[in-house]
Parts: structure tokens; sequence; C-alpha cells
């Protein structure tokens, strides 16, 4: 069992009357990219700042490399590389004066060549003494990167590193990302999509309202999407109720008045399905095949509990009543 | 590195950073250097024929005042500066790497006093170019130097301190303009006895009045002891607030 790189422990942080963070648990195995994934005001930059010795939490305790992050503030800031949601570099400076300057705040030795080197990696030797101002938005990301890198931390921070970002430059990131992987950085990397989690984390965590309320491997938070199913629509609740009792299977909604039949999807499969419709004399007023993609588990555990349904196994009304089981979807 | 070596490279380091801002920014380096000289020759050349300031050469009268004019004006471009740097997200960088707290604001003081001083170097200059014949003896111009860098330097922080409490860049360069304004209100370009009363009384308590007679003294002679007091009084005040202030507001938001 590798040492954890940062753990977590019962994190809260309110604003006011509002809670941002309500008592979150996890660990970052050292090595490995650790994602945490939710939506606009989910909590993901607090998280971030708390661990970065930004943000004092109100309650919890959370380490990064075996150092708290409340006490221990000058041992955590020398372990650690932070790029935040807004590229922090310096408009007036050109990109080889950002990166010296950050060179020289880290009494880097030979800064020079670390500079240089740098530039080069990141693509940015063209335009490095340009100044950043009139960077295009995904070379201030590049450079804000590379900037971050200064210094070689062990442990890196990137909040929503691809957020605004073209595709191009969004996999350009990614591909750096798993270089950073691949010498051995732990990552920590917050993201509103589930893509960019997919395609670069060991380990996901679903934030939402300031709870986690998925943890997992991407392959692990895949098997909860529910399968590819057909959706029939009826136009009363007495069809939908004797359409319920022929298709066992099926759930429910009451107020879309849907079932939701799992199923391969294939013609066989499908045929049968109406075939049984036919011979129970039911009619549905729409079908449609749905194959869910990876969003589909985001938006049903994002979901507010309001707007849950009854009978969808994907809610938060499940998922905050419960603890969070590591390698499970709470359900 | 002990803890003030260390905060003495970063502040450096920083200083370095808006030596390269300051020279890169027309407009900062118009305002701090050649606006007062513009101002300079529109009081000496356009107004100064027709003001009354007993009997002396307008040019030896107004250069003090025109001194701490190009203070005021020096200032200008760093509350925004400042401002800019905690609401953008250097700030947040630089503290996540440990950088020595008072840097980023020291590196503000300090390129904003060297601003200030060669301004006042530039209105020097031009003043002899105009005839400006002053009776200052070296150390008496030790006097003016020593002055002129304690004012930058107290005005650096209240300004820096100024940058810290606005809340956005913009409203950062309107908290200075009180400070443009007051050398207007003072003795700097015509006597505080030929003015209204109540104008007067202002101009009589505020802190440039007692700066200004301090450098028109040592310049021209007849330094007041009362004067020299106050002056630098007023400046280790303005000091210690604006150092006072900058720290409690930098620890407050950063």
């Amino acid at each position: 069992m590798k040492r954890s790189a940062i753990a977590v422990s019962g994190l809260r942080k309110a604003y006011g009357d509002k809670a941002v963070l309500d008592g979150i648990d996890f660990e970052v195995t050292s090595g490995s990219v650790f994602s945490l994934l939710g939506p606009n005001g989910a909590g993901k930059t607090t998280t971030v700042n708390i661990l970065t010795t930004l943000l004092k939490a109100d309650a919890g305790t959370a380490h990064v490399a075996g150092h708290d992050v409340a006490s221990e503030t000058k041992e955590v800031r020398s372990v650690i590389g932070v790029t935040g949601q807004f590229a922090a570099v310096d408009d007036l400076l050109s990109g080889r004066e950002n990166l010296r300057m950050m060179a020289d705040l880290k009494r880097v030795r030979s800064a020079g060549r670390v500079v240089s080197q740098l530039l080069d990696r990141f693509d940015l030797e063209e335009s490095a003494d340009k100044l950043a101002a009139t960077y295009s938005g995904g070379m201030r990301r590049k450079l804000d990167l590379a900037m971050t890198l200064v210094g070689k931390p062990r442990i890196l921070f990137l909040d929503e590193p691809t957020t605004g970002l073209d595709p191009r430059s969004r996999r350009t990131m990614w591909g750096i990302v798993r270089e950073l992987v691949a010498e051995g950085t732990t990552i920590f990397l917050t993201t509103q999509y589930l893509e960019e989690a997919d395609q670069l984390a060991d380990r996901i965590a679903v934030l939402n309202e300031g709870r986690l309320v998925a943890h997992g491997t991407p392959a692990e938070l895949k098997r909860q999407i529910p399968g590819t199913h057909v959706r029939l629509r009826f136009t009363d609740l007495q069809e939908l109720d004797a359409a319920a009792r022929v298709l066992a299977t099926s759930t429910r909604d009451d107020d879309e008045l849907t079932l939701r039949v799992p199923s391969d999807g294939a013609s066989r499969s499908l045929r049968t399905l109406l075939t049984r419709l036919d011979e129970h004399g039911l009619d549905a007023a729409e079908f449609s095949v749905h194959t869910p993609d990876l969003d589909d588990v985001f938006l049903a555990l994002t979901e507010h509990t309001t707007t849950a349904h009854a009978g969808t196994a994907h809610t938060t009304t499940h998922a905050t009543t419960h603890t969070t089981t590591e390698g499970t979807i709470n359900r | 590195m002990s803890a003030v070596a260390t905060t003495l490279t970063d502040s450096a380091i920083m200083l370095r950073r808006n030596l390269k801002h300051t020279l890169r920014n027309p407009t900062t380096v118009f305002n701090a250097i050649l606006f007062p000289i513009v101002m300079m020759l529109l009081f000496v050349k356009v107004f100064g024929g027709a003001f009354d300031v007993g009997g002396a050469a307008y040019i030896d009268y107004a250069t003090p005042g025109l001194l701490v004019m190009a203070i005021s004006y020096g200032l200008g471009a760093t509350s925004a500066a400042v401002n800019s740097d905690m609401s953008k997200g250097i700030i947040n960088r630089l503290k996540t790497m440990d950088v020595s707290r008072g840097a980023v604001l020291n590196g503000h003081v300090v390129v904003t006093t060297v601003r200030c001083l060669v301004g006042c170097a530039a209105i020097i200059g031009v003043a002899f170019a105009m005839g400006f014949d002053p009776a200052a003896s070296a150390l008496d111009w030790l006097g003016v130097l020593g002055l002129v860098l304690l004012l930058s330097f107290a005005a650096a922080w209240l300004t820096v301190a100024l940058g810290l409490a606005a809340k956005t860049p913009e409203t950062a360069g309107l908290g200075t303009v009180p400070l443009i304004m007051l050398p207007f209100l003072s003795s700097a370009f015509v006597p505080a006895e030929t003015m209204g009363t109540g104008v007067r009384q202002f101009v009589e308590y505020q802190p440039f009045t007692p700066i200004i007679e301090t450098l028109r003294g040592l310049l021209l002679g007849g330094l007041s002891r009362g004067d020299a007091i106050a002056a630098v009084a007023w400046c280790v005040g303005i000091a210690v607030l604006g150092y006072v202030w900058s720290v409690s507001t930098f620890k407050k938001r950063a």
C-alpha cells in the first residue's frame, strides 16, 4: 500500500449560512491522478484552496504529503504546485520573464536552463520574449502550468485546467498531464468534464453541493451508468400501470408517464419487446432507444433532490443520505 | 537563508518585476515624469507672471512645490497596480509558493519611491534650465533629498494601502486623487496669505504646506524650525499609517 499524497477527513467550510463543503473525505495515492468532478458551485475550488493553504477549513483535517495544511503551511507549500482556474501569469512580463521570476522566487539553480527547457517542453519558444498579454488563451494556460512546474513540485493541483480551451489545446493539456504522471507526479485535478476525468484520472470523486456523492475508478463509475434502455411513453396512468405489470424489469416514472426497459438495443430484442406490447394490446405513444453516455451518470448524480424521480436509481435523495464507501456509488 | 535575507531577496525579485512594469507602461512614465514638467512650464511660463509671491523670481518660489507635486504624480500608478495584483491570480500563485508575505508590497513601495525620485530629479533639472537660482549649501541639498525621499516613501505606503483597500483597480486609481489635489491646496504655487479665510486655514494645516515650506527654506534660505519638525512628523505619521493600514488590509485580503 502506497502512502497517501493527500488525505482529507471531515472537511467543512461555510460562508455565512451556506455550507460549501459539508464534510468530505478522500485519499489520493502517491503518484496517481485524482479527479474531483462536479458542476459549478459544487465546492471544487474551495477544496483546492483549502488543500493549497489559501483558505482555512472550518472543521476536519487535510494532509498534503503528510503535512497538516492548517499548521504546516510552509512544508505543504514547498512540495505543491498550483494552477488555478484563471491563468495567474503576469501580463506585462514576457513568457520567459514570467518563468524566470518563478525560478528566482524558488531559488532554482541554473535558472536560465530550467526556463529554456520549460519553454521548449510547452512549445512556447517562439513567443518566449513577447509579453504574456499578447498570448492566446491556450498559450496562457500552458505558460501558467509551466510556471507551476518550475522547481518540480511533487504534488500538483490543477483547478479546471482546460475550462474555456478549444479541443486541440485541451488535448495538448491532457498530453502534458500524462507526461507528468509518467514522471511520478501526484495530480489533483478538478473538472466539470467527465470525459476529462475519464481520460486522465485513476480515481474520480463526484462532488455535488458540498458532498461527495460518488467515488471510484472510472470503470467503477461507468458500471453504475444505467445501461442501454428503451424508453416508452404512454398517454395515461392506466396504460402505464398495465405496461409496468407486463414488463417486470422496467422502471416507471409516473410524472412523465414513461417506462424504462433495460435492453441491449439490438433489433431482435426490440422486436420481442414490441411484440409483447402488442400481445397485451398496449400502445406506447413514444418509443426511443437510449445509449447513455458518461455525462448521464454525472447528471444523475448531481441532480437536485427536488428534480429526482422516484424509482430512479441514481438520485441525490439516496446518495446524500448514505456515507460514501470507497469504490462504490451510493444508491 | 535567514528570514530577513529571504524577504530581501524576494523583495528584490518583485522590485525587478515592478520596474519592468513601469518601464513598459508609457502612461506611467508620462504621468510620473513628463506631466509634472508640463505643469511646471504651465505654472512658471503661463500663470507665474501674474502671481504675486513677494518679489522673488517665480521659478524660485514654485520649484519646492513642484517637487511635491511631482511626488504626488509619481504615486499615481501604484494603487491600481497593487489592487490588480490582489484581484488577479498572481497573488494566489505567490501565496502557494511561500514567497515572503511582505515582498509584493515592498516591491511596490520601492519602485514607487524610485519613480518619485526620478520625477523630482527631472523637475530640478528643468528648473535649472529655466533659471532656478537656489541659495542652498551641500548640506541643504542633502536635507532636500532626505525630505523628498521620506515623503515619497511615506506616500508610497499610503498609496499601497489605498490600493489594497479598494475593491477594483479603477476605484483604486480614484483613491489617490486627493493626493494629487493637495499640492494645489497648499502654498506650492501662491503664498497662503493671499487666499480666502477658509481655504487659508486648510492650507496652513494640511501636511504638504510645512513640507513645501521646509523645502523652500532649505533651497532658498530662511528655514523655519517649526515647519521642519512638522514636515518630518507628517511624513513619519503618513508612513506609519500607510504601513499599518497596508499590512492589516493585506492580511485580510491575502
